[in-house]
């Protein structure tokens, strides 16, 4: 299956992807991840004002298959998150580059952005996995 | 370790299935998405490849009494034609594996024969035991599968499908029943004696059929023809967790008993037969149990699952077994082990799933019950 990475975005070795948004960043998980899990039936992520730090878990997202957990692809601190995707997580399954974002960081460290994968490398990194 | 590939695997990865190990086999976990494999299974009808599951004939003067030993259930309630549920147990009650047994009837040599089919994982040491304790009393234990193929067809539409294709009415077949049928018309093959039975493991009408490498290979082809959707383990386990129906490894081993386990409606006392493990049941009979295996709802939609634990008031008081996101009830299920005064319908407990207490409640098994 071959998937639709934006151009923009910057991934994380364990999938999580980052979206620079003036001085914010917006947080997912990649489609390639979403397809790896099938049926996501629940997410769990932290609440506004909680401290990201990179690399850490901030909360996990469940399928029926299996459940797994998501870090921090930068450290900050969150300022918003997609309470629409807590209620019906069908959309992180359908659009998890768009509407199915997680959440908003005020990061503390943007050079941690230049430390993660361009849209290409990810894409090569999951078509050989 | 090297895995083993069933005879269906080129056609199951044609089928855009993702493999996963299992039990030493390579296994299609799922193909179009586990929810949308589940539901055909439930509404239509779904197609397995289980030809990972042992298939072990007992031939000899009276395999049945032999067998007898080895087992809590009265086998002399199945006649030729029909099949039960058992457990095989150790000495000590608990269970080395659960099992279906298939009275096959006898031949022109007055030869009686079972087949028993039993859990992959299991192979080994169930034809090890079977050895050492029927081998002595004259019974030949071989392969009856022999590199063949065993489908599971289940769904409601099952028994409509499977009658096209073999042009031969089964409304003669009742639940656990089974007989060899003509199969005509499957590409390369004249017509060929395939072993169908009407069991399964989804909590659904449907049948189980044993038969060749290439009848089997084109029978899967000529069913997938027919619209059933191909079925991974992934939806396997997701029915039958619905049907409250045990996984062997998760919900039962050889530390639980068929009491513990809620499998007393297999345990037949009554009958006069010694067999492995009988003392200790009768003990359990007499003075009770103090832990049995429990359905629970869970509220919310985080999964309560294998080995997660259970509180009480605070207190530990056991495992899950398994559990899942239920597809067609839209909640979440388990299976546990609590101590016997928290098996209660209605009992309040608790589940810790990652480090958050999430209340569940014990309900009714099966979860899920067909119309």
């Amino acid at each position: 299956m071959a998937f639709n990475f934006p151009n923009h975005f910057r991934f994380a070795d364990s999938h999580e992807y980052a979206s620079v948004e003036d001085d914010l960043v917006r947080i997912g998980i990649s489609a390639f991840a979403v397809d790896q899990l099938g049926d996501i039936v629940f997410v769990d992520l932290p609440e506004v004002g909680t401290t990201l730090v990179r690399g850490n878990s901030f909360g996990s997202v469940e399928s029926v298959k299996a459940v797994e957990e998501m870090y921090s692809p930068i450290s900050g601190e969150v300022v918003q998150r997609n309470e629409s995707v807590l209620d019906s997580p069908e959309e992180l399954q359908n659009d998890p580059h768009g509407g199915g974002w997680l959440l908003l960081v005020k990061p503390s460290e943007t050079d941690q952005l230049q430390e993660l994968m361009d849209a290409e490398a990810y894409a090569s990194k999951v078509a050989v996995s | 370790m090297e895995l083993f590939q069933t005879p269906l695997y080129d056609l199951c990865l044609k089928s855009g299935c993702r493999i996963v190990p299992f039990a030493g086999w390579e296994m299609p976990i799922q193909f179009s998405g586990l929810v949308n494999e589940h539901l055909a299974v439930r509404k239509k009808a779904g197609l397995f490849d289980i030809s990972h599951m042992g298939v072990i004939r007992l031939e000899g003067s009276n395999p049945k009494d032999a067998l007898q030993t080895l087992v809590p259930s009265d086998l002399n309630r199945i006649a030729p034609g029909e099949a039960c549920y058992t457990v095989l147990l150790n000495e000590k009650g608990g269970i080395i594996d659960d099992l279906i047994v298939y009275d096959t009837g006898s031949d022109n040599s007055n030869q009686e024969s079972l087949l028993l089919v039993i859990n992959a994982a299991c192979s080994k040491t169930d034809i090890d035991w079977l050895r050492r304790h029927l081998e002595p009393k004259g019974i030949s234990i071989t392969d009856a599968k022999q590199n063949g193929v065993l489908l599971a067809l289940q769904g409601p539409q099952a028994n409509e499908i499977l009658e096209k294709v073999c042009n031969e009415s089964l409304a003669g077949l009742p639940k656990f029943g089974h007989r060899q049928i003509q199969i005509k018309g499957i590409p390369g093959e004249n017509a060929t004696s395939i072993f169908v039975a009407r069991t399964g493991y989804t909590g659904e009408d449907g049948f189980e059929v044993l038969l060749s490498a290439n009848a089997g290979q084109a029978l899967w082809k000529r069913l997938i023809q027919e619209g059933v959707t191909p079925c991974g383990l992934g939806a396997r386990d997701t029915l039958r967790l619905e049907a409250a129906m045990l996984l062997y490894g998760n919900d039962i081993g050889p530390d639980t008993t068929p009491f513990e386990a809620g499998l007393g409606w297999l345990v037949h006392l009554e009958m006069p037969s010694n067999f492995v493990g009988r003392s200790i049941l009768e003990k359990q009979a007499s003075e009770g149990i103090k832990k049995r295996l429990v359905g629970l709802k869970v509220t919310g939609r985080a999964i309560a699952r294998q080995s997660y634990q259970i509180f009480y008031e605070n207190k530990h008081v056991g495992l899950i077994t398994s559990g899942t996101w239920s597809p067609s009830l839209q909640e979440g299920i388990a299976l546990a082990y609590v101590p016997t005064e928290l098996g209660k319908l209605g009992t309040t407990l608790n589940i810790e799933i990652r480090d958050k207490l999430h209340i569940a409640t014990v309900v009714k098994r099966p979860f899920y019950r067909r119309n």
